[in-house]
C-alpha cells in the first residue's frame, strides 16, 4: 500500500479525487472520487467512452487542472493544494505532455519548440540547443531539427511533441490520445517510441480509444461516469498492479 | 525565460503580422513625432525670438496708430489703419520726453515694384536717418537715406536684401539703377544689411525712401504708420512710455487713456506676441501629441488583445510545460512594448524630418537634443507598458486547460 509495491516506487497516488465543473444545478461532476497508485516505470493506458472524465483525470494528473476534492500526491509532493505558479514548477520538472493535436508552436522550428520546457526552467545551466538536439536525435529527427511544423507530417510533428515532453526528464509522460490525429502507420510508429521509452524505464499514461493501442500499455484502466470500473493488469511480465480495486470508488456515494 | 529570449519572441510575433503592426505602430509614430516636433520647434523658435529681440535694436519702443473706428460703436479694423499719428507727434517725443534719446518715424505701404521686366509688390518705407540707429539696421552698400533727400523729396531708395534677390535676377550691382515704385522712378543709393529671418514681416523685404517722398510724392497722406523710439537706458523704458503716452493722449485730446487712438508696444510685448504664436503651435502639437499617444495605445491595447486572443492555445501550451505567471506576464508585455518602441523610433526620425521642415519654414534653428530622443523612448515605452499590461495580465491569468481547449 505505501512507498512501494514489489520494489517499484510510487510515483502517483490519488485519493477520492472529485471533479466538478460548473455550480448549483447545471453542475457536472466529471470524476467521482478516482483513487489510483501509479508506480514507476508503469505503462498504464486510460480508456472509456466520451465523457467518461478520462481526459479531465488526465488534466487533473498533469497538474493543469485543479481538482474539486480529493487528494493527490505525484512523486512524493502533495498537489492538490498548490498554487498556479507552484503547478507550474511542477508541470515543468515532473510532467511531459503529448497532446493529441501536437500542440506545437506554429513558425517555430522544431529544435525551438523542443527547447520551449527548458527556457520555462529553473535548471540553466549547459548549451539548451545542444540538449534539444541530443532530444530530437533520440527521436531520429535530428535532421528535421531546424522545420517548422508545416513541414513536417503529421507523425514527425508528434515524435517533436515527445522529444518536448522529454527534454526536461519528466518522472511521468502522460499522453491525451496521442495517435488520434494520425493515420495508423504513424500512430504505429509513435507507439512504438512509447514502448521504446517504456522499457527504457519512464513512466507513461496515455488516454486511447483504441483497444490495439492501449494493448501497447501493460495496465488499461477503464473509466465510466467518473470512476474507475475496471483495472486490468495486461501482462505478467510487469508486476504493475497493485491490488487498489476492492473498495476504490463508487459505492461511497 | 530571459529578457532578451522575450524580445525575440516579441519581434517574432511583430513580423509575423506586418501590416497590423505597422498600422498599430503608426499611432504612436504620429504622437512621438508630434513630441518631438513640438520640443524641437519650442527651443528652435525660442532662440530665435531672442536673436529677433536683440536684433530690433535697444531700448525700443514702438508707437503704432489704433484701429480706425476706436472708441466708437461698429466695426473695428484692424490695428494700424487710423491716420492718428503725425510727424508733429514725433517731432514732440523727440523734444519733450527726456529720456526719448532717438526718434524715428516712419510710413509705409506696399507698392508695385518695377525694374527692366521683374515686376514685385512689396512694402516701401519712408524714413528718416535716425532709421538705422534706432532700429539696429543699417546699410551695407553707399549711403542711407539722408536730411537733404528729405527736404527734397528725392526720389532715392534704399533695397532691403530679399528686394535685390527679385530685382535684380541677374546680380548685377543695383546701384545707380533705377526702379519704378508705382511707376514713380527712384535711384537706388544703397542696399540693406541682412536682417534674416524676423518675427513678423521681415525688414529685407523693404525699401527704403525718403519719408516725406513716402508722403507726399508717393502715397498721398500725413500720417506715420510707426513712431519708433530709442529710450537711452533699459531702465527708463516704462518711464519713456507713459511719458510718451500722456503726451500723445493729451495732444490728441483724449481724457480717458482705454479710448486712445494709438499703441505703444515694447520688445516685451512682441516677444509676448511671438510666444503666443509659437506657444499656440506648440499646444497644437502637445495636443495631437496627446491624442495620439492616446490612440495608439487604444490601438496597441487593442492588437495585444487580439493576439491574446489568437495565441491563446499557445498559451495554454507554455503554461503546461511550466510557464509562470510572470512569463506570460513578461512575454506580452514584451510584445506591447517592442511595438510601442518600434513605432516611437519611427516617430522620433518623422518628428526630426517635421521639425527641420518647419524650422526652415518657420525660420528658426532646427535644433535637435538628446533630451527629445530621450523623452521619445520614454513616452513610447510607457505607452506600451501602460496599454500592454491589460492583454498581458488577461493573457497570464488563463487557465492552462482552458487556454489549450480553445478553438
Amino acid at each position: 500500500m505505501e512507498v512501494t509495491v514489489e520494489g517499484a516506487k510510487m510515483i502517483i497516488e490519488t485519493s477520492q479525487l472529485t471533479k466538478t465543473y460548473g455550480m448549483g444545478v447545471t453542475s457536472v461532476k466529471a470524476l467521482r472520487g478516482i483513487s489510483l497508485k501509479i508506480h514507476k516505470g508503469e505503462f498504464v493506458a486510460i480508456m472509456g467512452p466520451s465523457g467518461s472524465g478520462k481526459s479531465t483525470l488526465l488534466h487533473l494528473l498533469g497538474g493543469i487542472d485543479h481538482s474539486t476534492s480529493g487528494s493527490y500526491i505525484l512523486d512524493g509532493v502533495t498537489v492538490n493544494d498548490m498554487d498556479d505558479d507552484s503547478l507550474a514548477e511542477v508541470r515543468n520538472e515532473k510532467i511531459g505532455f503529448v497532446f493529441q493535436q501536437f500542440n506545437l508552436l506554429p513558425r517555430t522550428t522544431a529544435l525551438d519548440n523542443v527547447i520551449l520546457p527548458l527556457t520555462y526552467g529553473k535548471r540553466k545551466h549547459g548549451d539548451l540547443r545542444a540538449q534539444a538536439m541530443q532530444a530530437l536525435t533520440a527521436i531520429g529527427l535530428e535532421d528535421r531539427a531546424s522545420h517548422r511544423p508545416n513541414e513536417l507530417s503529421g507523425g514527425q510533428q508528434q515524435r517533436v511533441a515527445i522529444a518536448r515532453a522529454l527534454i526536461n526528464e519528466p518522472s511521468i509522460i502522460l499522453a491525451d490520445e496521442p495517435t488520434g490525429n494520425l493515420d495508423t502507420k504513424s500512430g504505429d510508429e509513435i507507439m512504438s517510441v512509447f514502448d521504446g521509452l517504456n522499457t527504457e524505464g519512464k513512466t507513461i499514461i496515455l488516454i486511447t480509444h483504441e483497444r490495439y493501442i492501449a494493448e501497447h500499455a501493460r495496465r488499461i484502466i477503464y473509466l465510466q461516469d467518473g470512476k474507475v470500473v475496471s483495472d486490468e493488469n495486461l501482462s505478467g511480465d510487469k508486476p504493475t498492479t497493485p491490488k487498489t480495486e476492492p473498495g476504490q470508488n463508487g459505492e461511497r456515494e | 525565460m530571459n529578457i532578451i529570449q522575450n524580445i525575440k519572441i516579441a519581434v517574432r510575433g511583430i513580423a509575423v503580422n506586418k501590416m497590423r503592426s505597422g498600422l498599430t505602430m503608426l499611432g504612436i509614430m504620429i504622437g512621438v513625432g508630434a513630441v518631438i516636433a513640438m520640443i524641437s520647434i519650442g527651443s528652435g523658435a525660442t532662440s530665435s525670438v531672442t536673436s529677433n529681440i536683440q536684433s530690433l535694436g535697444s531700448n525700443l519702443l514702438m508707437v503704432r496708430p489704433g484701429s480706425a473706428g476706436m472708441g466708437f460703436g461698429g466695426a473695428r479694423q484692424a490695428a494700424g489703419t487710423a491716420a492718428t499719428l503725425s510727424e508733429n507727434d514725433a517731432e514732440a517725443i523727440g523734444k519733450e520726453i527726456p529720456a526719448a534719446k532717438s526718434v524715428s518715424p516712419e510710413f509705409s505701404s506696399s507698392a508695385q515694384i518695377v525694374y527692366s521686366n521683374q515686376n514685385i509688390n512689396t512694402q516701401v518705407t519712408g524714413v528718416t536717418p535716425e532709421y538705422q540707429e534706432v532700429k539696429n539696421f543699417h546699410v551695407e552698400f553707399g549711403q542711407f537715406i539722408e536730411s537733404e533727400d528729405l527736404s527734397n523729396q528725392s526720389r532715392v531708395a534704399v533695397l532691403g536684401q530679399n528686394v535685390i534677390a527679385d530685382l535684380f535676377v541677374s546680380g548685377e550691382d543695383p546701384i545707380g539703377k533705377t526702379i519704378k515704385i508705382k511707376s514713380v522712378p527712384f535711384r537706388i543709393i544703397g542696399v540693406m544689411e541682412l536682417k534674416g529671418e524676423a518675427a513678423m514681416q521681415s525688414p529685407d523685404d523693404s525699401i527704403f525712401i525718403p519719408l516725406s517722398t513716402a508722403q507726399k510724392r508717393l502715397f498721398g497722406a500725413d500720417n506715420l504708420s510707426t513712431i519708433n523710439v530709442q529710450v537711452r537706458s533699459e531702465e527708463e523704458m516704462d518711464l519713456a512710455s507713459d511719458q510718451i503716452e500722456t503726451l500723445l493722449l493729451a495732444r490728441h485730446d483724449i481724457g480717458n487713456p482705454d479710448e486712445a487712438d494709438f499703441r505703444i508696444m515694447n520688445q516685451a510685448d512682441i516677444l509676448s506676441t511671438m510666444g503666443a504664436v509659437t506657444g499656440t503651435l506648440t499646444l497644437l502639437l502637445g495636443g495631437i501629441a496627446a491624442i495620439s499617444l492616446l490612440v495608439g495605445g487604444i490601438g496597441i491595447m487593442n492588437i495585444m488583445l487580439v493576439s491574446v486572443t489568437e495565441r491563446t492555445r499557445e498559451i495554454g501550451l507554455r503554461k503546461a510545460v511550466g510557464a509562470k505567471r510572470k512569463d506570460i506576464l513578461g512575454q506580452f508585455l514584451m510584445e506591447s512594448l517592442v511595438l510601442s518602441v518600434l513605432g516611437g523610433g519611427m516617430g522620433l526620425v518623422l518628428g526630426f524630418i517635421g521639425s527641420f521642415v518647419l524650422a526652415q519654414v518657420g525660420g528658426w534653428p532646427f535644433v535637435v537634443s538628446i533630451n527629445s530622443i530621450l523623452l521619445a523612448f520614454f513616452f513610447s515605452a510607457a505607452v506600451g507598458i501602460f496599454f500592454g499590461i491589460y492583454p498581458a495580465r488577461r493573457a497570464s491569468l488563463l487557465s492552462p486547460i482552458e487556454a489549450l481547449r480553445y478553438e
